[in-house]
């Protein structure tokens, strides 16, 4: 079956024999999009993290037919060297990767949080960011996430179209 | 073992250049190293504990490559899984070198480079064990570079000068991308006297990480990513139950799945080539397999064949009088640590792909010329034939001190004639892991009529740790005789206690053990701790004067002394419950580097709560202290996740859990909203740090948990009663 979605800002039909084949595999092996992991296969790690339509999705248990018109971003489509998204830039600021696997996830799982709510408390990062990270960068990145708040606020601050 | 020996100078070595590269405007700069690996090996750990960068013998050994846009490549022999030893590693080579560390490309080196680690990446060794090598190359590479631009500008060597890439002089300048490339023949200067503490520019600095763009941005640089054209994949059938064997295999309703390729018996296993990974998931679940299993294990039975008392036994310390039964002075305590998994975040896998007469294997691995070896011997190859290609590892945590899998990816891939990549599943990662092993410990302690400790001793009974292990020189275990991984952190390093002992009691399991990151360290430290701290409490004495008076100024003493002083400073420790909350301190010393916790804990609703941790660790000379305190907050909370929640069984033969979940682990909510480093540096050159600040982490927890509730916690997961 053929599918058509928006990824990245482009529009993309793939043919898929299953529709339910996870759409991570699509992703990564079809659009060769190598930024979200395959860490579970059964939705436990975030690792696979993806926004579809502005959601968080762990793809690796989110079947492929589903994506069907659906706006989807992956970590390659976030934000790019030049211009970051704030996400990635409150990480670089707080050095925060260490093996680096598991990041993509979380920092699309922090984007999707920061739409939502643009503040979020600890408590709102304990209950949301869910995550596995192995390295334990889990202090480091609470004060990303924070620092993300921050950025994105002054962005909106400078630039309200940006809301 | 011999400790006044001073450490041989690594020497002896000669450059050479190395055509052919296919790259236009490289100069690359090699090593020979000269000397018999394994030997010296031995010897130096035996004497450091600091094994050397040890290379593979007479081949080159490619190490650094002038780029045409004047950056440098550096082939690191050891993978970057985490640690940050890429940009440590930058940053040593830039003082020596005079260039930026953004100057500096490092990449794994593949094993054709001829920079093959004997060893592996792995005991915090990194940094520490390349300190001293890899200054002497870069400052020979930087003498060659001067030498050569003299040649070039007709200027006096001794007049030049270096920065940033550039060689000075008075008649003009030459980046050294220039002189590289219009240099036919290079001098071989002797190894120059090495820049003094004072002239480091990049090293003692927190220089942001070198691979902070790639992993925040989804390069792919981890194993799984690797691709190459016509690649097929493969997953791997592996029994679920410990000791099963392989009894029969019906392939036939598999093999007509769609993009089944074919399915192939391994040692003990099926592999499935697909064309993608999914439709080789789909066929493994219709490949019909049946296993003999001669015994379905319980955690009973690993319990009653783990024990003190059972098993090989080695006194691994021994001074004074052991303590008697009989003596009703004499405080007993057991201590259990379970199964551990290493459930780093990236499966394990390998790109294989094997050609006539030669073979290519790309995969996360901290072993990398073993695995060449491996695949090499697997497949009838010379070594030399199969080229290892280390990538990022998406986590290493001593799992990927055996990648032995690389060989069923070259099996595979041999069998259909295209590169494959093989992928564990999740449930293979938990079930056949290579585990930290379940530890039982019995700690005695008694008091003297001064209140302080007159014995203590701690019994330890553990599975495989380094015996089994391909990166340990077998000699080593009979020189040894005990599991030098199991002893991390046995021994007792009070030594102002006049009778102590340390006893192990080694047992192989019926599943795999080995490497988990800081080896006995925590399980061994969480013992003895909680039992120092316990003696203190009924001594009725302050927790860190108690331990300051069993220690001596010998040796590494005057160090620990000072972790603990500075750790209960720093947190401002009290014996007082305040606010419902309880501290707790432990301290432990590991491969040099001493280091003290003190934890802020509370208990709400039967769950122990960690709000605070103060770490003090003294690692020698801080190349970058930022990623020295990384590894610091990352040890607390892997060792905090091991301490209160992780925990495998086994369950009617089978090791359980196989998911995340259901195996628990230290997330976001269970970390703490404080975590202060403090770094002393009681040593001019850098000590290891990936794995000493894990010790104490546990005991630490447990004994403000015994402050504040009454209860000593003797088994991990800690858990309240």
């Amino acid at each position: 079956m053929k599918i058509a979605f928006t990824i990245n800002g482009r529009a993309q039909s793939v043919e898929i024999e299953d529709g339910n084949t996870p759409l991570l595999w699509v992703i990564r092996d079809q659009l060769n999009l190598k930024g979200t992991k395959f860490g579970c296969g059964k939705a436990a790690c975030g690792a696979c993290t993806i926004l579809v339509d502005g959601e968080a999705v762990r793809c690796c248990s989110y079947a492929a037919k589903l994506a069907e018109g659906k706006q989807i971003t992956t970590i390659e489509g976030l934000g790019t060297r030049a211009q970051p998204h704030p996400v990635q830039q409150a990480w670089i600021e707080e050095v925060v990767p260490q093996c680096g696997y598991c990041q993509p996830g979380f920092i699309m799982a922090t984007a999707a949080l920061l739409e939502k709510n643009p503040a979020p408390t600890d408590e709102d990062i304990d209950n949301n960011i869910v995550n596995v990270c192995r390295c334990g960068t889990y202090y480091r990145m609470r004060k990303a996430i924070h620092r993300a708040a921050a950025l994105q606020a002054q962005q909106v601050a400078v630039n309200p179209k940006n809301q | 073992m011999a400790q006044d020996k001073p450490r041989k100078k690594v020497s002896r070595r000669k450059f050479l250049v190395r055509a052919g590269l296919g790259t236009v405007g490289v100069m690359a700069i090699g090593t020979y190293v000269f000397r018999n690996p394994i030997r010296r090996e031995v010897l130096e750990m035996a004497e450091t504990l600091v094994p050397p960068y040890s290379g593979s013998g007479t081949s080159a050994n490619l190490w650094f490559e002038v780029l045409e846009d004047n950056r440098v490549r550096l082939h690191s022999p050891k993978v970057e899984m985490g640690q940050g030893a890429f940009t440590g590693l930058a940053q040593i080579a830039a003082d020596e070198l005079d260039v930026a560390p953004g100057q500096i490309e490092v990449v794994a080196a593949a094993t054709d480079s001829g920079v093959v680690d004997a060893m592996s990446t792995g005991g915090s060794l990194s940094i520490a064990s390349l300190w001293q090598p890899l200054r002497e190359m870069a400052a020979t590479m930087r003498e060659m570079l001067k030498n050569e631009a003299a040649k070039q500008l007709g200027a006096d060597a001794g007049s030049l000068s270096t920065r940033e890439g550039i060689v000075f002089s008075g008649e003009g300048s030459l980046t050294y991308a220039e002189i590289a490339a219009a240099a036919t023949e290079w001098e071989l200067p002797e190894v120059p006297e090495l820049r003094a503490a004072a002239q480091y520019q990049y090293v003692g600095k927190p220089v942001q990480r070198v691979d902070l763009a790639p992993k925040v941005f989804g390069s792919p640089i981890f194993g799984l990513d690797a691709e190459l054209p016509g690649m097929l994949h493969a997953s791997i059938i592996r029994p679920e139950a410990v000791g099963a064997q392989l009894k029969s295999l019906d392939s036939k309703a598999a093999a007509d799945m769609p993009g089944v390729v074919k399915i192939v018996e391994l040692e003990n296993a099926v592999g499935v080539v697909a064309e993608s990974y999914p439709q080789a998931l789909a066929a493994c679940r219709k490949v019909k397999v049946e296993w003999d299993v001669p015994k379905r294990w319980a955690e009973e039975d690993i319990r009653s064949l783990l024990q003190v008392g059972k098993g090989d036994k080695m006194v691994t310390q021994k001074a004074g009088k052991a303590v008697s039964e009989e003596d009703g002075a004499v405080v007993s305590l057991s201590f259990t640590s379970p199964i551990g998994a290493h459930a780093q975040l990236e499966p394990n896998g390998a790109l294989a792909h094997v050609e006539e007469g030669k073979a290519t294997v790309v995969l996360s691995t901290q072993v990398v010329g073993i695995t060449r070896n491996q695949v090499a011997e697997a497949l009838g190859m010379k070594p030399e034939q199969v080229n290892v290609v280390p990538t990022y590892l998406g986590g290493g945590f001593g799992r990927r001190l055996n990648t032995a899998h690389a060989i069923e990816a070259a099996l595979l891939s041999r069998a259909v004639g295209k590169p494959v990549k093989y992928m564990f599943t999740r449930q293979e990662e938990f079930q056949h892991d290579t585990f930290r092993p379940p530890t039982h410990h019995i700690v005695k302690a008694r008091l003297g009529e001064d209140g302080l400790l007159d014995a203590l001793e701690h019994h330890y009974a553990s599975g495989d740790v380094a015996i089994g292990s391909l990166i340990m020189p077998s000699a080593l275990h009979q020189v040894l005789g005990t599991d030098i991984g199991a002893m991390r952190g046995g021994n007792i390093m009070y030594d102002n206690i006049p009778n102590r002992r340390a006893v192990q009691w080694h047992t192989s399991l019926p599943f795999a053990t080995s490497w988990w990151r800081s080896l006995g360290l925590l399980a061994n430290t969480f013992a003895i701790e909680s039992m120092v701290d316990e003696m203190a409490m009924r001594s009725g004495q302050h927790p860190a004067d108690f331990r300051l008076a069993h220690i001596s100024e010998e040796g590494a003493g005057a160090r620990i002394k000072a972790v603990i002083r500075e750790a209960v400073e720093k947190a401002g420790y009290s014996d007082e419950v305040q606010n419902g909350r309880a501290m707790g301190l432990a301290a432990s010393i590991d491969t040099n580097s001493p280091c003290a916790h003190v934890v802020e804990v509370s208990v709400e609703a039967g769950e122990i709560k960690v709000h605070k941790v103060t770490c003090v660790l003294d690692c020698g000379l801080a190349v970058n202290p930022d990623q020295v305190r990384a590894q610091c907050e990352g040890s607390i909370l892997m060792g905090m996740s091991a301490a209160m929640h992780e925990k495998m069984t086994l369950h009617k033969g089978e090791l359980q859990p196989t998911i995340y979940g259901p195996y628990q682990m230290a997330l976001m909510r269970h970390a703490p909203k404080e975590i202060n480093v403090y770094l002393l540096q009681g040593a001019e050159v850098p000590l290891p740090v990936g794995e000493p600040p894990l010790g104490p982490i546990a005991a630490a927890i447990g004994n403000a948990v015994r402050r504040l509730t009454g209860q000593r916690l003797t088994d991990l997961p800690l858990r309240m009663g």
